[in-house]
């Protein structure tokens, strides 16, 4: 009823304005109105606009960027990147900002102010000006310069997010899949077991090699939980099609690519504490995001990332048990032997890494259902 | 030449002086006359081509623009439920509510329908095909008959793209970018049945249709020109077309190439994109693939498309300006030459797509390089559209409008470019709303502003009538306005981490902070929308009723498609093409408001744009030099 409503209005508006501009059009005919030209009053009345247009347009921009600032991470003076790299990339669009923003403030003042000033009316003439080297020079040269500053700050910057990984940092293997993720850390011995696609079943989701005696102490918990100025390495991988590793307040993103392997570094500087009480929210977490189209529940992907002091991680750390504690008796034959098939899934086992989605293999709509699936769906 | 040989083409034929009845009162030389059917359907005029391709592209920015209006309701009312939804899509929104496949697929078909039917075809087909041989002074295309094919290939790859909309597993919806695995994979995705199939059939013609097109606008330019008409005697609306169609000749093949190779991997089981790969409950054969190849084979293409839609607006609106500033454009030449620096360097920036696909970091930095170093062509080319204005004396009509608009947008959004381009700030944008902004705004909204301009501003040309600029006034404020408010904000989304293609923002707190402002884009969407639809009305409404063209020149332009008849007949010029003897911004010069690139040189005086300034008392001038 409304979108009728909604539709009958706007067709009301339609008719009105038809017949306006029909008649406003007659009316300049007879006044003598030269076709393909437009008379000082219609100048005038545009001019003011435009003007009018820019000015509360810039107004506007302001404006709108102070009321919503405080629901912004960058371009928010007061915004703490919950990472060590996060100061860097947020020191960088001040920069670009402040930079863009002079550009922007001062080409559309002049556009639009050119547009008023000059438009067509009695005394005002044209004049040929076809070309000013050294104008064209100048304009040239200033884009060239502070275009290269900001390449290098970039280049710099990018060249430090991107170096490799400090020697102690921890890792961290996330491997992505429609619709969920799978956290794996190595155990005692900082190595990770082999893995084989091949090898991935309902119970064994990430397709690990047992017989690798490496993959034994490796933990697959059910959240990510990382230590406050620590550096940690995401090693990153997909299983079916792209996504993409994204936490926002860490300022990470990285694809996660089937069969390329990727990765990315950072050191956390906040704990989820205090993070909560910097922003005045005792409810917050930070969120895992897949930010590559996945597939129809893209959008669903949470996964919760916590950042603990070292005593909090070290006590988290040790409660940790290995996977493969948990499995090994299901494994038939033991271990020394090919992963088999047939074994029930246990229930010892994390939701996390056995995905109601592979189990499935389906895309069908009874696969949501059993996901935490928000209520509008 | 070419078109002697073709009966089609009868010069004089059908050229009308007055502008009366098209059928009556010609002397009859008994010559073969042209139905119904050769003449508006199958026809080879170049001008009539160029109108078919603007009317099909209409057809489908309405279409594209819909389904936009159709996500948006879902992202701003998610609990909300809409029976007009149903009756459009049916059982894709059962209930009234998009299903989260369906929305993808929705994202796709507008993503898709807006950047190469609309924003190629529509455009570049539009304007390359009516004015090339207008203002270079030829009767015609170098070959009428593949340009028609081209237009009729575009026809072909409409109807595919159409016919996929109504299958049972719907279109495509892995996104306009089709990235593999995702999109090769059926059973990764609805959409990636027999809808991604259809996907590639179709983009694989229309790309058949671009090289067509652009074969003849490239040989026409080439070849073609009239008498006198040396290469900086072109107006820029012809430059850009040209660097437009060797930028597509260039680029789309590769995309096509892409294209088959992903169908045959989809088909034939070939490993071409796919690797290591696990989904349905089972590990695939495919073997030794890369995803990212695929990515770098579109991009190549993906990025000069871009500058294909982009630069065919900037000539219109560099015409458009200086014709109604009444002044020549400022700095031709550096004009040509930053679309020409745009032109290469559009070929070398395409990895700045894949920051964050897992490039190596030293090769994402010789790519930042490149997409900043493009922003200097850009930079000339405000200024010089900002000084065109200048001392100008200006006729705010709306093609005027929509001419400053164009680059008012193309300020706004060449600068978020700049922080796009940085593969450091990269990190955090990448995929946000940021960069659904800052394209649609610099890419989107600015062709399409560059595109009313033009058909403001060519419509007497076109049909021999106006358009009524009331309604023209209310279409530019409104759009404008409009646009601002839908696409500014999405930048404080995309600085508040929101990613893109989210069907619902409600599952992540950081995410779901914006109820209202997303309420307020879908209204402003609305909105634009329907004044667009007065303006379609306007379009159609003035080709029957609209005020009649009864000058030559009603602009009082210097370009040679305004010495044409004002009903142009096929051969564009009754009697011999008109020679050429200077170039085509001689404005408000020797006291005169503008001297038309036909009138000879006088005594003593030289063809001067590209010596110094003229601007009297300008203290920069370099006489005689340049």
């Amino acid at each position: 009823m409304n979108t009728l409503i909604g539709i009958v209005a706007i067709v009301l508006i339609f008719v009105i304005v038809f017949q306006l501009a029909k008649t406003s059009e007659l009316m300049g005919i007879l006044k003598g109105d030269k076709e393909g030209d437009t008379s000082e009053s219609t100048n005038n009345t545009h001019g003011f606009l435009m003007m009018f247009l820019m000015i509360t347009g810039l107004i506007a921009v302001f404006l709108g960027w102070w009321l919503v600032e405080d629901k912004l991470l960058q371009g928010n003076r007061n915004f703490t990147p919950a990472s060590k790299h996060g100061d860097s990339i947020n020191s960088m669009f001040w920069i670009t900002s402040i930079i863009c923003g002079i550009a922007f403030v001062i080409t559309q003042a002049l556009l639009f102010w050119f547009s008023y000033k000059y438009r067509a009316r009695k005394g005002n003439k044209a004049q040929h000006f076809s070309h000013d080297n050294k104008l064209e020079i100048v304009w040239t040269v200033i884009p060239a310069i502070v275009l290269t500053v900001l390449v290098a700050r970039g280049i710099e910057t990018w060249y430090e997010i991107t170096a490799d990984a400090p020697a102690d940092a921890r890792i961290v293997e996330v491997t992505a899949q429609q619709f969920n993720w799978t956290v794996r850390y190595p155990g005692s011995d900082s190595l990770l077991g082999k893995r084989e696609f091949e090898l991935i079943s309902g119970e064994n989701s990430l397709g690990i090699d047992w017989n690798d005696a490496k993959s034994h102490d490796d933990l697959m918990p059910t959240e990510i939980v990382l230590e406050k100025n620590k550096p940690v390495l995401f090693k990153l991988g997909a299983k079916d099609v792209l996504h993409s590793f994204y936490l926002t307040h860490f300022m990470i993103k990285m694809d996660c690519v089937p069969g390329i392997p990727t990765q990315f570094w950072m050191t956390p500087t906040h704990s989820t504490q205090e993070m909560r009480d910097l922003r005045g929210n005792q409810e917050f977490d930070y969120e895992l995001a897949c930010a590559e189209l996945c597939g129809r529940a893209h959008y669903n992907m949470r996964f919760i990332v916590k950042v603990l002091e070292t005593e909090q991680y070290n006590a988290w750390l040790a409660e940790q048990k290995p996977f493969y504690d948990a499995i090994k008796a299901t494994l038939n034959p033991a271990p020394a032997a090919a992963p088999v098939e047939g074994a029930a899934p246990t229930e010892a086992t994390d939701s996390a890494t056995v995905t109601p989605a592979v189990e499935n293999g389906s895309v069908g709509t009874e696969v949501e259902s059993k996901k935490n699936v928000i209520s509008s769906l | 030449m070419a078109e002697l040989h073709n009966p089609a083409i009868e010069v004089g034929h059908d050229t009308h002086v007055h502008g009366h009845d098209h059928h009556h009162g010609h002397d009859d030389h008994g010559h073969h006359e042209l139905n119904f059917i050769e003449k508006y359907i199958f026809s080879q005029d170049h001008k009539v081509i160029g109108k078919q391709f603007l009317f099909l592209g209409m057809a489908w920015a309405i279409v594209g623009g819909l389904f936009s209006i159709f996500f948006r309701l879902q992202l701003a009312w998610p609990d909300e439920s809409f029976p007009i939804l149903e009756w459009f899509l049916g059982s894709w929104a059962e209930g009234g509510k998009l299903s989260a496949e369906f929305y993808y697929a929705l994202v796709t078909m507008h993503g898709t329908i807006l950047v190469f039917f609309v924003l190629t075809a529509g455009l570049s087909g539009t304007f390359s095909n009516f004015l090339i041989p207008l203002q270079v002074g030829a009767r015609d295309m170098a070959s009428p008959f593949m340009n028609m094919l081209s237009f009729w290939m575009f026809v072909l790859s409409s109807c595919v793209m159409l016919f996929s909309l109504f299958i049972q597993t719907g279109p495509a919806s892995g996104g306009w970018t089709a990235y593999p695995p995702l999109s090769a994979l059926p059973q990764a995705s609805l959409g990636s049945g027999l809808g991604m199939d259809l996907w590639l059939i179709s983009i694989a013609l229309f790309i058949v249709s671009v090289a067509l097109g652009g074969l003849n606008y490239v040989t026409t330019v080439i070849n073609m020109r009239t008498k006198g008409m040396d290469f900086f005697r072109m107006p820029l609306t012809v430059w850009a077309f040209f660097f437009t169609a060797i930028i597509g000749l260039l680029s789309f093949p590769v995309l096509f190439g892409a294209a088959i190779l992903l169908e045959f991997d989809r088909l034939l089981g070939t490993s071409f994109f796919l690797s290591d790969i696990y989904v349905a409950g089972e590990a695939l054969q495919h073997s030794g693939g890369s995803p990212i190849l695929f990515q770098h084979l579109f991009w190549f293409l993906g990025h000069p498309e871009v500058y294909i839609i982009i630069l065919p607006a900037m000539g219109i609106v560099s015409e458009v300006m200086s014709v109604h500033s009444r002044k020549p454009i400022f700095g031709y030449k550096a004009m040509v030459f930053s679309i020409l620096g745009i032109t290469i360097l559009s070929f070398i920036v395409w990895a700045h797509h894949m920051f964050m696909s897992g490039l190596n970091p030293f090769v994402a930095s010789i790519f930042v390089l490149f997409t900043l170093l493009i922003a200097v062509p850009s930079a000339i080319k405000v200024f010089n559209w900002i000084t065109t204005l200048w001392r100008g004396s200006i006729r705010l009509n709306p093609a005027m409008l929509f001419a400053i608009g164009f680059v008012s947008l193309f300020i706004s959004g060449g600068l978020t470019g700049i922080y796009l381009g940085n593969s450091t700030l990269d990190i955090q944008l990448h995929d946000t709303y940021y960069v659904v902004a800052h394209f649609h705004i610099v890419m989107g909204l600015a062709a399409f502003y560059g595109m009313f301009a033009g058909i403001y501003h060519w419509f007497p040309k076109m049909f021999g009538r106006y358009m009524n600029s009331s309604m023209g006034y209310v279409h530019f404020y409104v759009t404008l306005v409009g646009s601002y408010a839908i696409f500014w904000p999405m930048h404080y989304l995309g600085m508040s981490g929101v990613p893109r293609r989210y069907y619902d923002f409600s599952v992540f707190d950081q995410f779901n902070q914006y109820a209202d402002l997303n309420k307020f884009i879908t209204i402003a969407a609305i909105i634009v929308f329907a004044v667009n639809i007065l303006f379609v009305f306007n379009f159609f409404y003035s080709i029957f009723n609209g005020r009649k063209v009864t000058v030559l020149n009603p602009y009082g332009a210097t370009t040679l498609e305004w010495t044409t008849p004002i009903h142009p007949g096929h051969g564009n010029w009754v009697g011999e093409i008109p020679a050429v003897h200077r170039w085509p911004y001689d404005y408000s010069i020797n006291g005169r408001d503008f001297i038309p690139q036909t009138e000879a040189l006088g005594a003593g005086e030289v063809d001067d744009h590209d010596h110094g300034s003229d601007l009297p008392n300008a203290g920069s001038a370099i006489p005689g030099k340049h």
